[in-house]
């Protein structure tokens, strides 16, 4: 059916996808050799609930003009979009293993030159948020009814750009417009010295921040599928407000020595080190 | 030289309501500069297609790209020295990139911008844009010129940078000049040297050229309105007819229409090319007179050039 989102609604299932995605994004990165990790990792749940669930997209018509968009911000966790734009079908899951390669449609960062089914090209951070803000401010123009999506991160909104769009979208009362904040608490490298867990995170207070700036605010726990199933739904519902959804994450979600840890934000894993991952991926006998 | 002076960035701001008719996709952006860059006209005319967007110039650049994507022709309106500096990573990424159908206004453009100084002087942004891939870059000589080149860019599809100017200049072209995108304007026959030129600098260069014709000294004028994509066919055979070039633009001579032009000649044919300009230097307040003679940008400069040209 044209516009339909995965009809996926059911927890269990829209974790046993993420669990797949999760083994893709290993599996690819080591193909790879390069590429980002921590940050995918903590967004996979988001990406694979909205994929799945909302988002009312078209395989066989990537560029279907009234769909809904998606914007990952946060463009250097493109592994992860890319594992749940294959399991949902806009290319063969076995594509992924070109991910960075010479000529790949998979480039290190979303480029929409390359691959009809991203609705933007990015990599530059806090500048994704503004093009979605542009694709919700024409959607009003034209009283088209598709919702703008956009993911960004918690080192992202360090960007002053990110607060230029919050401060737009909320004066052009932009409530086809919802933000994710995958607040997975680290960077790249950040603050602090001694262990990965002494590290500050990146940006407090931001459920506050975009409050302040006039936005609906949502907090929910960014790996609980349930919830998240509901924030997005509540966030359809709100009128008159752009929403952010402040997912708190944890960088590197689902390998348990990649976990909490800014080392992970982009090292390769050796092959011992899927063989690891892999085997806490499986899925439960 | 004819009477009429007419500000380019009104004939700016007139043209953008006349597009918005044949264009009912045409939208515009400000960055709180309405009543300077003259997009106020288009404000007051149709406003329901104006977007105001603050004093963010990134996220307006960003703002442009996502109404791209959706189906509308944004014209995006600052001053140059904020779209090729402050944006220039949005205008790479979001617009260059992916190659989007986003028009970018630079109002204020070279050193006369109504003595706001040096952080308002933009004198390198034809050099910023033409490294640019993919982007087209245009600096009309007069008002006319504008119009027509803002028509032509409308009807493009793809990224385009509009050189514009603030203060009321001369108009060299009439009813019955053809802007043609990416084609340069040969503006006066004469065989001693030539004598290229781009946006209103090209008038001062005419102006050049009667002075050194009243000493016996025939220059040919090329005006190159696009100077990127340049029109690579019209300077070689303006270099071949004169032998000697000198290259003129309000602007830095690193880079811009002097750069490219140096850099074809040399590789293709090369030619003695003297960049006339500004020698990589920042502005300063000043009146319009007083900044045009202090950094050498006069009509009487460009013929003092011209002659240091010959005498090598």
């Amino acid at each position: 059916m044209v516009g339909a989102p995965g009809g996926v609604t059911a927890v269990g299932e829209l974790e046993h996808l993420a669990r797949q995605a999760r083994r893709l994004i290993v599996q690819s990165i080591f193909t790879a050799q390069a590429g980002h990790l921590g940050g995918p990792l903590s967004a996979v749940d988001l990406l694979v609930a909205l994929y799945f669930a909302v988002l009312k997209v078209d395989t066989s018509q990537p560029r279907w003009p009234n769909r809904d968009r998606f914007v990952l911000s946060k463009g250097h966790s493109s592994i992860s979009l890319y594992a749940v734009l294959a399991l949902r079908g806009f290319f063969p899951i076995a594509e992924l293993a070109t991910f960075d390669a010479l000529d790949t449609r998979l480039q290190g960062h979303p480029d929409m030159t390359r691959l009809d089914c991203l609705d933007m090209s990015t990599g530059s951070l806090g500048q994704g948020i503004s093009a979605a803000v542009g694709m919700a401010l024409g959607a009003k123009l034209q009283d088209s009814t598709f919702h703008t999506w956009v993911m960004i991160g918690d080192g992202e909104i360090q960007e002053g750009q990110v607060w230029e769009a919050a401060l737009i979208a909320a004066r052009y009362h932009l409530d086809n417009l919802t933000v994710i904040l995958d607040a997975n608490g680290l960077q790249q490298f950040g603050w602090g010295h001694g262990s990965d867990l002494e590290r500050r995170p990146p940006a407090e207070h931001a459920s506050a921040a975009f409050r302040a700036f006039g936005w609906e605010v949502l907090d929910v726990d960014g790996h609980n599928m349930a919830a998240i199933l509901d924030a997005y739904r509540q966030a359809l519902t709100i009128r008159g407000h752009p929403t952010l959804i402040n997912a708190h994450t944890v960088k590197g979600k689902g390998v348990s020595f990649m976990e909490h840890s800014f080392n992970w934000h982009a090292k390769v894993p050796t092959q011992h080190d899927v063989e690891r991952a892999l085997q806490e991926l499986q899925d439960p006998v | 030289m004819p009477q009429q002076v007419v500000a380019m960035r009104e004939a700016f701001g007139t043209t953008l309501v006349e597009l918005a008719k044949e264009y009912q996709n045409l939208v515009v952006l400000d960055g709180d500069l309405a009543n300077s860059t003259r997009v106020d006209i288009f404000a007051n005319a149709v406003p329901e297609r104006f977007l105001e967007m603050g004093i963010a110039e990134q996220n307006m650049v960003g703002v442009a790209a996502g109404l791209a994507t959706v189906g509308f022709i944004p014209w995006v309106s600052t001053f140059a020295v904020f779209l090729a500096k402050r944006a220039i990573d949005q205008v790479r990424v979001v617009v260059a990139q992916p190659h989007l159908n986003v028009k970018l206004a630079g109002g204020y453009s070279g050193l006369l911008t109504g003595k706001t100084g040096k952080t308002h002087q933009s004198i390198a942004d034809i050099s910023v844009f033409r490294a640019m891939p993919g982007m087209t870059v245009i600096a009309p000589a007069d008002s006319m010129e504008c119009r027509q080149a803002m028509v032509a860019a409308t009807a493009y599809d793809g990224p385009v940078y509009l050189r514009i100017t603030r203060d009321l200049s001369p108009l060299i072209f009439d009813d019955a000049y053809q802007f043609v995108l990416g084609k340069a304007v040969p503006l006066r026959q004469g065989a001693d040297l030539a004598i290229i030129a781009t946006g209103v600098q090209t008038v001062r260069a005419l102006q050049a050229a009667d002075l050194l014709a009243a000493e016996g000294i025939q220059a040919y004028v090329l005006h190159v309105p696009t100077i990127k994509p340049l029109d690579e066919d019209a300077v070689l055979e303006t270099a071949a007819r004169c032998g000697r070039v000198l290259t003129t633009e309000d602007h830095t001579i690193v880079g811009g229409l002097g750069g490219a032009v140096a850099e074809l000649l040399s590789e293709k044919l090369p030619t003695r090319v003297h960049r006339h300009g500004l020698r990589d230097t920042f502005g300063e307040c000043g009146s319009n007179d007083e900044l045009l003679e202090r950094y050498a940008m006069t009509p009487a400069h460009i013929a003092a050039a011209a002659r240091t040209l010959l005498s090598r």
